[in-house]
């Protein structure tokens, strides 16, 4: 018999009055997986999360926790805790009595609460802060005592609403970082919830994919990356030039007039396609070797790559590249069959 | 200090309204003489020496211990009515505010004049009362009518600043004790009402002044049996004609005022006790 889940989500689905925000959805998660989320606002993600904590009850569908049925169990009952999006710290208490809110509830000893607080603000690098004033901490810093108010209960499940949301760049990027250490030193599963697409591709084990209420796609960063099951994972994941394509037969696809060969197979003779290439997966080349030819419309340094328009017959392609081009300059353009991902039309 | 052009006028307004009368109060305080020649009165601790006696000490104990309890009954029954109102639908909550407010649109006095033809001897209550069978009941003229009436005209300016903190509490907060394994007894009283206490504090103080120094109800629903402090300061001014006398008790009334929202401010950590967002 296989192993039993930590968190399985049977048949979910959601209306709020006539507005349908999960559609069945099915969902496991794994013990110690760092899973996330991810999708465009209204997609049904904060729902999820918060059908997990026990703030919503579905409409239809069933969640069970290790193998038990928790449908309907009110948050308070559940051995789950959430950092909730702006934190949710209690004002009228300072950083020592939020942590151990959770501590004194279960009637906890003063010694193994003290213990336990002093512990969690090591965690997340505040020690010596047990006394400080809500009011008086950073963003930065009110993150880490929310994440420290919800780990000092040893839940089995930590969600996490878009925790990093509020953040700057460079703050929310170290602390990416230090979440993901966290995750691994405590070894408690976390359920991630953003829209932030280079955030899941960083630091989870599983990323899904959610739009319109539906998993589109379940995987690893890495075959989410490559291998986007449809245009719509595609277009939110990372750049994508996105054409129109028709499959002629196997490993043969016809697109901007022309035939590529490619490795997909299993589709029907002529059937209508997009044809996904990723920006960097996009070769400048000398004319003699080029499948397209095409004028630099625009190039902007990035750092690592050149990120430049080069505009073909009937499509401008988005390439990144470390060989510089002027604009203006004529070019060859080419795309090795590994790197064309070819994809049925949604219905 | 700068001001603007407001802020100027502001500064006469506060002036004429506020420092001048207050200054006059506490001059005829200090001073004794006959009140209709106030520029020959003499500095003098008279009027106060005169207040600390027995007499006029029972009078403040009364008004005191009457607006205690009427404050802590305004309070039991005003958190839940805030409460459950700050708990219903967006809709209903503004229609059962609405309720709420309406009779205070209706003057005071005659409201307070409607519990007299409730009350009295031959009031309706009373009626009903011998219709049954009974003998007619006293329920006019003593302590616990004047309390009926202060708690019946006070009690929306308990409910409303409560209910103004508590619609406007962050919803996470409450979802982040659940989530801490708070069940909804325990989030209430370590989380709600904790967060609502700036709000029961506007209500304590806006209950509690007004109720301290009414002469208005004590007077009507209280007759000559309950005499309170406002009473007192009217008589000497409308009647007696010892202003003297009646400036230094409403000094006297003030300064209790003063200390008892001191200390009632005490319990309030932030020190958000005023009554902001509502008016």
């Amino acid at each position: 018999m296989a192993k039993v889940h930590t968190i399985d989500l049977i048949n979910l689905s959601k209306k709020f009055g006539e507005d349908l925000v999960l559609d069945n959805m099915n969902l496991y998660i794994r013990q110690n997986e760092f899973l996330t989320l991810l999708g465009p606002s209204g997609c049904g993600k904060t729902t999820t999360l918060r059908i997990i904590g026990g703030f919503e009850n579905p409409t239809e569908g069933k969640v069970v926790f290790e193998g038990n049925d928790i449908t309907g169990l009110p948050p308070y009952l559940r051995q789950i805790n959430t950092v909730f999006q702006r934190y949710a710290l209690f004002p009228h208490l300072n950083v020592f009595e939020n942590i151990a809110f959770g501590l004194k509830i279960k009637k906890k000893s003063n010694e193994e609460i003290k213990k336990k607080v002093t512990q969690m603000l090591e965690l997340v690098n505040l020690a010596g802060f047990e006394k400080r004033n809500i009011e008086s901490l950073s963003g930065g810093q009110q993150q880490r005592i929310a994440i420290a108010r919800a780990l000092v209960n040893e839940p089995k499940v930590l969600l996490l609403d878009e925790p990093l949301g509020a953040l700057d760049l460079k703050l929310r990027k170290e602390m990416q970082i230090e979440l993901k250490k966290m995750q691994q030193s405590v070894g408690i599963t976390f359920i991630y919830v953003t829209h932030d697409q280079e955030e899941a591709l960083t630091m989870s084990d599983t990323v899904v994919v959610m739009d319109k209420g539906k998993i589109q796609q379940i995987g690893t960063p890495i075959d989410i990356y490559n291998e986007p099951q449809n245009r719509f994972v595609a277009q939110f994941i990372g750049e994508s030039n996105i054409l129109d394509g028709i499959m002629e037969k196997d490993f043969k696809v016809w697109f901007l007039s022309k035939e590529f060969i490619c490795v997909d197979k299993g589709f029907d003779k002529d059937e209508k396609v997009d044809v996904v290439i990723r920006p960097e997966d996009v070769e400048i080349v000398e004319e003699d070797k080029a499948q397209l030819m095409g004028i630099v419309k625009n190039v902007l340094f990035k750092g690592v790559h050149y990120e430049m328009e080069v505009q073909t017959n009937d499509y401008t392609w988005k390439i990144h590249s470390t060989i510089m081009k002027d604009a203006g300059s004529y070019v060859g353009l080419r795309i090795v069959p590994d790197n064309i991902h070819v994809m049925r039309k949604e219905k | 200090m700068k001001l603007s052009k407001h802020g100027y006028f502001y500064l006469i307004w506060m002036a004429i309204f506020i420092a001048i009368p207050l200054f006059m109060v506490a001059y005829l305080a200090f001073t004794s003489g006959d009140s209709q020649s106030i520029s020959l009165a003499n500095f003098s601790l008279e009027n106060f020496k005169r207040f600390f006696t027995p007499m006029y000490l029972e009078v403040l104990k009364k008004s005191i211990q009457l607006a205690f309890i009427s404050t802590i009954i305004c309070f039991l029954l005003g958190y839940p009515v805030a409460y459950i109102i700050s708990k219903a639908k967006l809709k209903n909550r503004n229609i059962l505010i609405l309720l709420f407010v309406i009779p205070m649109w209706m003057n005071f006095l005659l409201r307070t004049y409607a519990w007299l033809t409730l009350l009295g001897k031959n009031g309706i209550i009373n009626l009903l009362i011998t219709k049954l069978g009974f003998q007619p009941l006293d329920l006019l003229y003593n302590d616990t009518a004047v309390l009926l009436g202060m708690v019946y005209n006070f009690l929306p300016f308990m409910v409303l600043p409560i209910f103004s903190v508590l619609t406007k509490m962050d919803n996470s907060l409450i979802e982040a004790s659940w989530d801490l394994g708070a069940n909804k007894l325990k989030t209430f009283l370590k989380v709600i009402f904790p967060l609502s206490l700036p709000g029961v504090l506007s209500g304590v103080t806006m209950v509690f002044i007004p109720a301290v120094s009414t002469f208005v109800i004590s007077s009507l629903l209280g007759g000559n049996k309950t005499y309170l402090i406002g009473n007192l300061i009217e008589q000497q001014f409308r009647y007696t004609g010892d202003w003297h006398f009646g400036s230094a008790m409403s000094i006297i009334l003030m300064v209790f005022i003063l200390i008892s929202m001191a200390l009632t401010s005490k319990f309030d950590k932030d020190k958000e006790g005023d009554v902001s967002g509502l008016w």
